[in-house]
């Protein structure tokens, strides 16, 4: 299932980096971070929608801890 | 300006405030002189620079912190420590202070550019309309979420109010601003029965509205959708620069170990090989282009879609830059597609010709039919039984009297003498009884802003090439008007696909084709070409689909635009990209010399990713008419 969440992500750099980090997590489809619109589209299996996002949002913390998904 | 920004300018401007006077003063005549013992005279001017420091850059301590441990060591935040840190060791202590100082003032001014851009963009696309007042059977109105209405519901808009949903007026009539969809001001009439688009701004009076499609379906959610995604179709320049940052942050700072390491090997004055490699990390953040390229983007497709032309990528608009071949389609793209009376022949017997030729043609919607109520003023005996002859025209007959009226298949079938006329456009022959009395000739009209945009295309060297389903005389006189390369004729809709083919076949290698049309018929062509470019696409789904940009209205002018939009986008970002990289690579080699210093390198990262971010917002600027 593809979701479009608003996020908050403060660079253009870190947005690729996250955007790397998280379509490597298991259960990931595809993922993209747009640093312009402050948007993320993620595309998940259903079954497993929640736990993978949390995972992946785990993941894109590290790697930039300012990111936030906002809704 | 949002809080967290605001909170930073507060930041930065109290540490200029305590820095610059100390600064002034230890430059003028040194911290260090108020201690006389040299072993610990340095203290004074330590401490005091070491607190603004620590002000300036905690947030950016704790993020690089946070990042080491999460084994991010190429983190733009702990290389800048790791320079200012370094610069402290060194005793450059107001150096230290200074470029973290500049950095953040660097950072806030780009993120304020950027935010900004982005919001007034973001605005400018923002058609979403907020609610919709639904009409239930009691008559009663209810103000609803536009998602909530289903097809079949009828809506009531007001003066000043966005229509929410695509569909049909039942009642009342009003005028439209459909500057949004189409980019063009002019209001347009609609009355009862007329379709209306979502995103359109009622002006006049209240309308009800039958409506016709979904929420997600409707135009306004289908424009919007499709401009939020543009920027994630990304061009070549784009996947460039990401690679570009992959690998240029490693490298510099591995250029600067290297430095310090050879340096200190050969001559043996480390500190002076580590103030040099500090200069390094500091030009080693690739922000300026990666910022600055989808900022580009970004601004020029929001520009774009205001103007009413919707760009589906970045990709698109670098292709669209690039493609050297133009296929046009023509009725409807070159041509007006509406057909218009020229000439009537002989002059002397036009009423009559006109007028039995009005007979034989009103109850027809044929373009020709159209094209001949137009011209006739009068009000006609209309009592005839008409007989279609499909394919040669049309049989009217009453009492004694027969007229036909049709092309020269019709007036041999029926055994006429009759001059066979060879002109470019479609000849309607009218007879009465026995007598020929002349024929009208019809032809379509080139779009005026045609002539300009062929032009332009022709002074850019770019080849123009039309196809039409006409006949060789109209389309050889459409190419002769416009001066277009050159024209294929008499083709059939699915030729059109094979003869782009064809021309696929024949272009050079990294030659791109781009194929204008209007959407209709053309759906495979639109798809097949490199960038399918459809017009007047306000409403039809299938041609946005197809193509890759759309301009939601059908004049020319715009394709002009969007030409000049691509052209102007793809100058910037090409700047921008060979700017940011030479002065970096400068100031890399300068610094390895030791001709440049601290405060060349930090106008390299900040002051340049400033310069770029200000020459891409340059993109979503619209010129003032």
């Amino acid at each position: 299932m593809k979701k479009v969440y608003k996020i908050e992500v403060d660079c253009a750099v870190c947005a690729n980096k996250i955007q790397e980090a998280m379509s490597k997590v298991e259960g990931v489809n595809s993922v993209t971070i747009n640093f312009m619109t402050q948007k993320m589209i993620i595309d998940i299996d259903d079954a497993s929608f929640d736990e993978t996002l949390k995972r992946a949002y785990k993941v894109a913390k590290k790697v930039e801890s300012d990111f936030q998904i906002i809704e | 300006m949002s809080k967290k920004l605001k909170k930073r300018l507060i930041r930065i401007i109290i540490s200029l405030v305590v820095f610059i006077p100390l600064f002034v003063v230890d430059l003028l005549i040194g911290l260090d002189s108020f201690i006389d013992d040299p072993k610990i005279s340095w203290l004074i001017p330590f401490l005091s620079f070491l607190l603004i420091y620590l002000f300036i850059s905690y947030d950016i301590l704790i993020k690089a912190f946070k990042n080491i441990i999460h084994g991010q060591i190429f983190d733009e935040n702990f290389l800048m420590i790791i320079a200012t840190i370094g610069a402290f060791c060194i005793q450059e202590f107001p150096e230290a202070v200074a470029v973290m100082l500049l950095y953040q003032i660097g950072e806030f001014f780009q993120d304020l550019a950027v935010g900004k851009s982005r919001k007034s963009i973001a605005e400018l696309m923002d058609i979403r309309p907020d609610f919709a007042s639904l009409v239930k059977d009691n008559g009663e109105i209810e103000v609803v979420d536009p998602e909530l209405i289903e097809i079949g519901n009828i809506i009531r808009v007001k003066p000043g109010e966005r229509i929410p949903l695509d569909g049909v007026i039942v009642s009342g009539d009003s005028s439209l601003d459909m500057k949004a969809l189409t980019g063009e001001s002019l209001p347009v009439d609609v009355e009862k029965g007329n379709e209306v688009l979502s995103g359109a701004i009622n002006l006049t009076s209240t309308i009800d509205i039958k409506v016709s499609k979904t929420f997600s379906d409707s135009t306004v959610n289908k424009i919007l959708e499709l401009v939020e995604n543009a920027s994630n179709v990304k061009s070549k320049q784009e996947n460039f620069i990401t690679k570009f940052a992959k690998y240029y942050t490693p490298i510099v700072v591995i250029s600067a170990i290297l430095l310090v390491v050879i340096g200190w090997a050969i001559n043996g004055h480390i500190e002076v090989w580590v103030a040099r490699a500090l200069n390094f990390l500091v030009v080693s953040c690739p922000c300026a282009i990666v910022i600055s390229v989808p900022l580009s983007f970004f601004a020029s497709i929001g520009k774009a879609a205001k103007l009413g032309i919707l760009i589906k990528g970045s990709l698109y608009l670098e292709n669209f830059n690039k493609a050297k071949t133009f296929v046009f389609d023509k009725t409807g793209t070159l041509t007006k597609g509406n057909f218009v009376v020229k000439s009537i022949v002989p002059e002397d017997k036009k009423e009559e010709i006109l007028k039995n030729a009005y007979i034989c043609e009103n109850q027809s919607s044929h373009p020709i039919a159209l094209s001949i109520k137009a011209m006739y003023q009068g009000k006609e005996d209309l009592d005839y039984k008409i007989t279609n002859v499909p394919g040669k025209g049309v049989i009217a007959k009453k009492d004694k009297d027969t007229i036909y009226c049709g092309n020269h298949k019709l007036l041999d079938e029926y055994g006429f003498n009759y001059p066979l006329i060879d002109e470019a456009g479609t000849v309607v022959y009218v007879c009465k009884n026995k007598d020929y009395l002349g024929y009208i000739l019809i032809k379509d009209e080139i779009k005026e802003d045609a002539y300009e945009l062929i032009s332009y295309f022709n002074k850019q060297n770019i080849k123009t090439i039309m196809l039409t389903g006409d006949n060789e005389k109209c389309a050889k006189e459409v190419q002769e008007a416009l001066k277009l390369s050159s024209y294929k004729s008499s083709l059939l809709p699915q030729e059109k696909v094979s003869e782009i083919e064809q021309i696929f076949i024949n272009k050079e290698k990294n030659e791109l084709i781009a194929y204008v049309g209007d959407g209709i018929n053309d759906a495979p062509t639109l798809a097949r070409a490199d960038i399918g470019i459809s017009m007047g696409g306000v409403g039809s789904d299938a041609a946005i689909e197809a193509s890759d940009i759309v301009l939601m209205h059908d004049n020319l002018s715009s394709l002009l635009k969007a030409k000049q939009i691509a052209k102007k986008t793809i100058r910037i970002v090409k700047e921008n990209i060979w700017f940011a990289i030479l002065v970096k690579v400068a100031i890399l080699i300068l610094s390895a010399f030791g001709i440049a210093n601290i405060w060349i390198a930090i106008f390299g990262d900040v002051g340049v990713a400033l310069l770029c971010v200000l020459n891409a917002l340059r993109c979503g600027r619209v010129k003032k008419e």
